[in-house]
């Protein structure tokens, strides 16, 4: 009982942090300019698919994760330059619109490119279990988590101690002030998205050997990820990865114990959250409580 | 942005286009066009709420949703003929979408959209999960078959009519309110404008209109199943919104048609293509031309 509770715990933290990294991809681009990115999962799927025709090609495993990141940085940066910057002040309603159209166009061009077929991705992680104790874990599941929460850390530390990622948050949050000090607020910007595409990417080649890969495999994962985005508070990037670290082992118990919930109804109940956290404390668990003046 | 309906030439000839097409077209055309009308209510619905409300739908699917189950549970169960189970789907999607509306009412801008995108995608396992009454993944195939210029005739009927409805009802002084709110919640507020009222009921309406055009779609295709109602649809919906052009009821009408006959031409080339010009269609409408191809043939008109 323990043991197995224990091993499906560890099973959750793994899918929470895949979670937590789409997640924090949508609140880094929704704290730099108050939007939030539709198409982050289409974009990674992208990516994925990328990094699986290079493996295809015989690149190994870790280096085509390595050239996809680079790939997601440059084609998210180019994104925003090209098709964000022209609407970069306009009303939300119309960056959400145009979001679903990068989000659509983005299926589309994979569609067209991959076709609609399942494959399956290689995963980069032995098959084999780890005895902890009574508990036996994956070392699939150990793998993607410290992967996960890695590229946190490094993030973490990117953001609060170099210069550059300094000069990002300047200038998201003071984007006048930032300019007067010499920081380029539009590159910043147009960064900010490469690194989102960069968080997301990884999410998507975690994801890909247990989901499979296909143009629509990230619906699911986005939906999750907006479930813990809005539960963390979508403004905090602490509460990103503790919302998605939540979701994951909340959705993992629910769907074993909760016979009701099972796995059909994963999805709605992500939507529950999603609706209850919206009406009932829209700062969520970490985020900044917003005020209107009149 | 005001909600028109043009001068009267324009509409007479539309009409008796419409009226003449049934008799001069093959039936498998007449059957799409047919289609095309159910969208073109659907998506009215959308161009009220988002034209002169001010508000965001992604999940418009769900609506659709419940007005085809209703038709489905009722005609398989109860035996009413299809046409019977209308008014019924309306008034389902009204009431759901009142309820949607009035936490709408809590929501702004992009997470009125994201709470929505959410619900387009939990449907279809929902409606699977249900399965005793619902009949689960495989869906329901109904008893029943419409001759394609009935078909054709209904959509487009109650289309025209819920047409005139909404450009009356834009009119006079829910439209005022409506685009009061919208433009200023806070002055209209002060002027005696109930918001709770006025953007709850605009929301039901469309879901009502979302409703409706459900159950002639399930009437079409005697046939309702999960994953005609999902993620996809909801968002083709406001593809066609966006595209027909936001700030006129005509949009409606030209985006239920392109929806309907664009991805025919397209999948003609390749299945991905429709997506690809969806995509590219719905940035490109929003930076060079906002008002759709509504907004693009009354400029070019003057």
């Amino acid at each position: 009982m323990i043991p197995e509770l224990a091993a499906q715990v560890v099973s959750g933290l793994a899918t929470g942090s895949i979670i937590a990294s789409m997640a924090l991809a949508l609140v880094l681009i929704y704290r730099s300019m108050n939007v939030i990115n539709f198409a982050q999962g289409e974009m990674a799927m992208f990516t994925t698919f990328i990094a699986w025709t290079l493996i295809n090609h015989g690149v190994p495993i870790w280096i085509a994760f390595g050239l996809t990141i680079l790939i997601a940085f440059a084609g998210a940066v180019a994104i925003e330059r090209v098709v964000i910057r022209p609407i970069e002040r306009a009303s939300p309603l119309t960056i959400v619109i145009v979001s679903l159209g990068l989000l659509i166009a983005i299926n589309g061009l994979a569609g067209w490119i991959w076709g609609y077929d399942v494959h399956s991705f290689p995963s980069p992680f032995p098959q084999a279990t780890i005895r902890a104790g009574p508990v036996e874990l994956s070392a699939q599941d150990l793998g993607v988590i410290v992967t996960c929460l890695g590229m946190l850390l490094v993030l973490w530390f990117f953001f609060g101690r170099t210069r550059l990622g300094l000069a990002m948050r300047a200038a998201a949050l003071y984007p006048a002030e930032s300019r007067v000090l010499g920081i380029r607020v539009g590159w910043m910007l147009a960064l900010g998205w490469g690194l989102a595409a960069v968080v997301g990417s990884v999410s998507g080649v975690m994801i890909a050997p247990i989901i499979f890969l296909e143009p629509s495999m990230m619906q699911g994962l986005v939906v999750y990820a907006f479930a813990a985005a809005v539960l963390g508070g979508i403004d905090s990037p602490l509460g990103a990865v503790t919302g998605g670290l939540i979701l994951g082992v909340a959705l993992n118990l629910m769907g074993t114990y909760v016979s009701f919930i099972g796995t059909d109804l994963r999805l709605p109940a992500a939507f529950s959250i999603i609706v209850l956290v919206l009406v009932v404390r829209p700062s969520g668990l970490f985020g900044k409580r917003s005020v209107t003046r009149v | 942005m005001t909600t028109r309906f043009g001068s009267v030439a324009p509409v007479l000839a539309a009409v008796a286009l419409f009226a003449i097409l049934p008799w001069v077209m093959r039936p498998f055309l007449t059957f799409q066009f047919a289609f095309a009308g159910a969208y073109a209510i659907a998506i009215l619905g959308l161009t009220v709420l988002t034209g002169s409300n001010g508000q965001i739908s992604l999940g418009h699917g769900a609506f659709m949703a419940a007005g085809g189950y209703v038709l489905a549970i009722l005609a398989r169960s109860a035996g009413w003929p299809p046409e019977l189970t209308l008014p019924v789907a309306g008034a389902i999607g009204f009431v759901l979408g009142g309820i949607v509306g009035l936490v709408a009412l809590r929501l702004t801008g992009a997470y009125l959209a994201l709470a929505t995108f959410a619900l387009a995608v939990a449907v279809p396992p929902l409606i699977k999960r249900f399965a005793w009454i619902t009949g689960g993944a495989q869906g329901v195939t109904l008893a029943f078959s419409r001759d394609s210029r009935v078909l054709y005739v209904e959509s487009w009927a109650i289309a025209a009519l819920l047409l005139l409805v909404t450009a009356l009802m834009l009119r006079g002084r829910i439209g005022r309110n409506l685009r009061a709110l919208r433009d200023n919640e806070i002055a209209a507020v002060s002027f005696g404008i109930d918001p709770v009222r006025y953007k709850t009921f605009a929301f039901a309406l469309s879901a009502a209109y979302a409703g409706i055009a459900g159950a002639l779609l399930a009437t079409a295709t005697a046939y309702v199943s999960p994953d005609t109602f999902g993620l996809q649809l909801s968002l083709t919906l406001v593809i066609g919104a966006v595209i027909g052009g936001l700030d006129s009821l005509w949009g409606a009408v030209i985006g239920g048609l392109v929806i309907e006959f664009l991805p025919l031409f397209a999948q003609s080339i390749n299945v991905a293509l429709t997506s690809l010009v969806y995509g590219i269609a719905l940035i490109l409408v929003m930076i060079l031309m906002p008002g759709g191809i509504a907004g693009a043939l009354r400029t070019l008109r003057r």
